[in-house]
């Protein structure tokens, strides 16, 4: 007999609409229980259009080949002590800011997604989302195996998964995983699809994989080149979300739009650190925040607003703002972390000469009014062996958790605070976009598990910043604080064979 | 690419993660399954409770009446992390696709007589809306379980779920020539037919069970436990003697998925059932209740698959579930 040919699409619904049948044993709310919670209103979920027609054998097979030369190249990096090949162990310091706050992400990503990938009444966005909680693990475990090696000859790395849930600024990417996991299933798919993944994504990982790729870090370029085609996948998975909950009812579109406006100011504030990592810690430089931000954001993210306005759709609330922020949130993010680099496990240091140079030419009306004279002075101080480092704490965001670092709109110089007041308590705020977060919900946001509150109720190890430390497990002068009194660089040195310089003994009080 | 460095002097300043060096009680070289499974979840300090389940955690203990000392405890005797699952199934659905183009040119259905063909369909193929249901309820324990040793390894047998699924709707479209008729057919029987309700409402019931880890036990251990060998053993035989080779063919990825899948389940109910008399008197309550629901709910398909002999074969194989059930797993049944 000859078989009928059967085109793509009918044959995928064969292999995955046509396997659901309708109940009759259970009602569809116990088995499907979040798909009301929300308001989100679903007519048809037939009219769900799959981003990508991919069985789980063609999956097997692609992911399978993509798995054997990565690990391939992962073990020649490992056997040809690849890690001596970046630019400067500064570089370093950007895998751990990664593996200590980005990996473990893509592990709440895969946890995240099988929810969804279990709640949604539809098979085609059942499977898209199943998929996608695989990759996720796959991302986790990639990166984790590819760091493994920097986490033999480098400090900083190897306490990541306990840090993770503890340090006070991973506090920041750990609170904006939560929250999008604690939400129902549509908001989270808007906030991690969507607003993360398909707006977002092209000022969080590839900022990464692009400094691996110019600071000579070919394990790290291999992870991000071999994820590409997953994140592919996952970015027509965010659009064909949003379309597809627009389409469905007039309802939703101001509570997406909520969302958007939402999820657009929480993945923009975690960028902060992305920001910082790009302008300071690649000692070869691929473009500045403020350039990726009007490429990526400004011009491309403009683009795709403009494709929704027909949906009804608008740019995120206080997206002028970020506009304004582009010159000052680098900036404002290297100088905190360089105060507070007794109690973070990474390195910092002051730019030198040469990069003071590129920092005021990308940032000319910002960087040498408000930045360059810190960082002068900050020079001059460890020089005289007395590195600052700020003994108080900061404080911080209840939304985004981040330390008040950012400015008043129209005045770069005054540092903005807000407040609200809940049930008789203050809560304060970096910003009216974090402000608004909370007063949408603040029943969710009084739980937020703030550090500095933390670490003053006695929960974080004790009173002092040296127990403190101790509860994060960092290994105090080894792990931590400058860059040029680390053993890092002792060792770079070494290995690569560069007169060590004579050091400054390092200041162990803090303060 | 020739990569000049003098390595001599080059040593590592340790081995392995901090949490995987205490986890073996030394820094040494870890496995990659080991420094990708072991603590990559949180544990602590989540920042809010779920707005679809106010009263746990986002990852909670207590989504499970099974009580453990330490969640890794669990060890997948695979050792499968994403790359050697991926690369494991890239290779048997390589094996598969051979199978599938050398049955398709070679017409090798037809070796098979109408009878036996009808009861290949009538068999086998409503089973992917079964496994559609397994899909579905491993992907709820990847979810909602604690400790990657156990999400994970559900994980893929969510995705393992799907491809044979897939692989079933395959049969039925080789068979009738990518009509879809005994897709749809067997579709209908699984909707309608009273044979098969017994199974649909088993199946539907899963889909509600809150406690994933009873989910585990009910789905991979009682359910699969049976089913398997009843399809892919039994059934397979007496097709064997019915020119029905095409059929096992194409059902080897099952064949040896269910061989290893079990093995896994093995060695995590035995996990949980040595760590204390409750996880014991618990996980065993579970299997017993949730076997005898799969026996009576496949007993229909037993007779449909091996004709008479189907309440000996059904009671065999509740034996050898039970036998397997103590022997590897832990469990009193």
């Amino acid at each position: 007999m000859a078989a009928k040919k059967m085109n793509l699409r009918e044959k995928y619904t064969r292999m995955t609409r046509d396997l659901a049948w309708d109940f009759s044993y259970q009602r569809d709310e116990d088995v499907y229980k979040q798909m009301t919670m929300e308001g989100i209103k679903i007519e048809d979920w037939d009219k769900w259009e799959d981003p990508f027609r991919l069985t789980m054998d063609a999956y097997w097979k692609y992911q399978g080949e993509k798995e054997r030369k990565l690990y391939a190249i992962i073990d020649a990096f490992a056997q040809n002590n690849g890690h001596l090949n970046v630019t400067d162990a500064r570089y370093v310091n950007a895998l751990k800011l990664f593996l200590t706050g980005v990996s473990p992400l893509e592990y709440m990503a895969h946890r995240g997604f099988a929810m969804v990938g279990r709640q949604f009444p539809g098979v085609g966005a059942q499977v898209a989302c199943q998929m996608q909680a695989v990759d996720e693990l796959r991302h986790v475990q990639t990166q984790v195996h590819t760091i493994s090696q920097y986490n033999k000859y480098f400090n900083g790395f190897q306490e990541f998964r306990h840090q993770h849930d503890r340090v006070w600024y991973l506090s920041v990417p750990k609170s904006f995983f939560d929250d999008a996991v604690s939400a129902g299933p549509f908001e989270f798919l808007t906030a991690i699809s969507f607003s993360f993944e398909y707006v977002l994504t092209n000022l969080l990982f590839m900022p990464f994989m692009s400094g691996a790729a110019y600071n000579g870090d070919m394990a790290t370029v291999t992870f991000g080149f071999s994820a590409q085609s997953d994140e592919a996948r996952h970015m027509t998975l965010g659009l064909e979300v949003i379309k597809f909950i627009l389409e469905q009812h007039p309802d939703n579109l101001p509570i997406v739009q909520k969302w958007i406006d939402k999820w657009f100011w929480r993945g923009y504030r975690l960028l902060t650190l992305v920001a910082m990592m790009m302008d300071y810690m690649l000692p070869k430089r691929v473009m500045s925040w403020r350039e990726a931000w009007e490429m990526y954001f400004e011009q491309n993210g403009g683009a795709l607003f403009e494709d929704l306005a027909r949906y009804g759709i608008r740019k995120p609330k206080y997206w002028e703002q970020s506009v304004v922020e582009k010159d000052v949130i680098s900036h404002a993010a290297w100088g905190t972390f360089y105060n507070y680099a007794h109690a973070a496990p990474f390195h910092t240091w002051t730019p030198n000469d040469e990069e003071m140079e590129w920092l005021s030419a990308k940032y000319p009306d910002t960087f040498d009014k408000y930045f360059r004279p810190r960082y002068e002075h900050w020079a001059e101080q460890e020089k005289k062996g007395e590195r600052f480092y700020n003994p108080s704490l900061p404080m911080l965001c209840t939304t985004c958790q981040i330390p008040m670092v950012f400015p008043e709109l129209d005045d770069l110089a005054l540092t903005c605070y807000r407040s609200s007041e809940y049930e008789g308590d203050t809560y304060h705020f970096c910003s009216d976009g974090c402000k608004d977060i909370f007063d949408n919900e603040p029943e969710k946001y009084v739980q937020s598990w703030l550090p500095v509150h933390q670490i003053y109720q006695g929960n974080c190890g004790g009173a002092t910043v040296e127990d403190v430390v101790k509860w994060y497990h960092m290994e105090d002068g080894v792990d931590n604080r400058e860059y040029l009194h680390s053993p890092d660089r002792r060792n770079w040195d070494k290995w690569t064979k560069k007169a060590t310089e004579e050091e400054v003994p390092p200041k162990t009080a803090v303060g | 690419m020739q990569i000049d460095i003098k390595t001599d002097n080059v040593e590592p300043i340790r081995n392995t993660f901090a949490h995987v060096a205490r986890r073996l009680g030394t820094d040494k070289v870890a496995s990659r399954y080991q420094e990708g499974t072991l603590d990559i979840q949180s544990e602590i300090n989540f920042h809010y409770r779920p707005l679809w389940d106010p009263d746990h955690e986002i990852f909670d203990r207590d989504r499970t009446a099974i009580k453990m000392e330490d969640w890794y405890a669990f060890r997948d005797p695979r050792q499968y992390y994403y790359g050697t699952w991926t690369i494991a199934r890239s290779r048997q659905q390589d094996s598969m696709e051979r199978n599938f183009s050398f049955v398709e040119k070679r017409e090798l259905f037809n070796s098979l007589d109408d009878e036996w063909r009808q009861r290949v369909a009538n068999v086998m193929l409503p089973l992917r809306h079964l496994e559609y249901g397994a899909n579905l309820n491993n992907t709820y324990i990847t979810a909602y379980g604690w400790g990657t040793a156990i999400t994970q390894a559900a994980n893929f047998a969510a995705m393992d779920r799907l491809g044979i699924a897939q692989y079933l709707s395959r049969i039925g479209l080789v068979m009738d020539g990518n009509s879809g008729e005994l897709l749809d057919a067997a579709k209908q029987d699984w909707m309608e037919s009273e044979a098969w309700q017994p199974l649909r409402q088993l199946v539907e019931d899963l889909l509600v069970v809150d406690d994933w880890f009873e989910l585990y036990v009910a789905q991979n251990f009682a359910l699969d436990g049976l089913m398997y060998p009843l399809i892919y053993q039994r059934f397979d035989q007496q097709m064997a003697a019915h020119g029905g080779a095409a059929i096992a063919m194409l059902t080897e990825f099952m064949v040896d998925w269910f061989a290893e899948h079990s093995r896994c389940v093995d060695a995590f109910l035995k996990t949980a059932a040595n760590e204390s008399a409750e996880n014991k008197a618990l996980l065993s309550e579970w299997a017993r209740l949730w076997s005898a629901r799969a026996a009576e709910a496949l007993m229909p398909v037993a007779t449909m698959g091996v004709g008479d002999e189907g309440f000996t074969t059904m009671a065999e194989l509740q034996d050898a579930l039970q036998t397997r059930g103590q022997k590897k797993a832990g469990l009193d049944m």
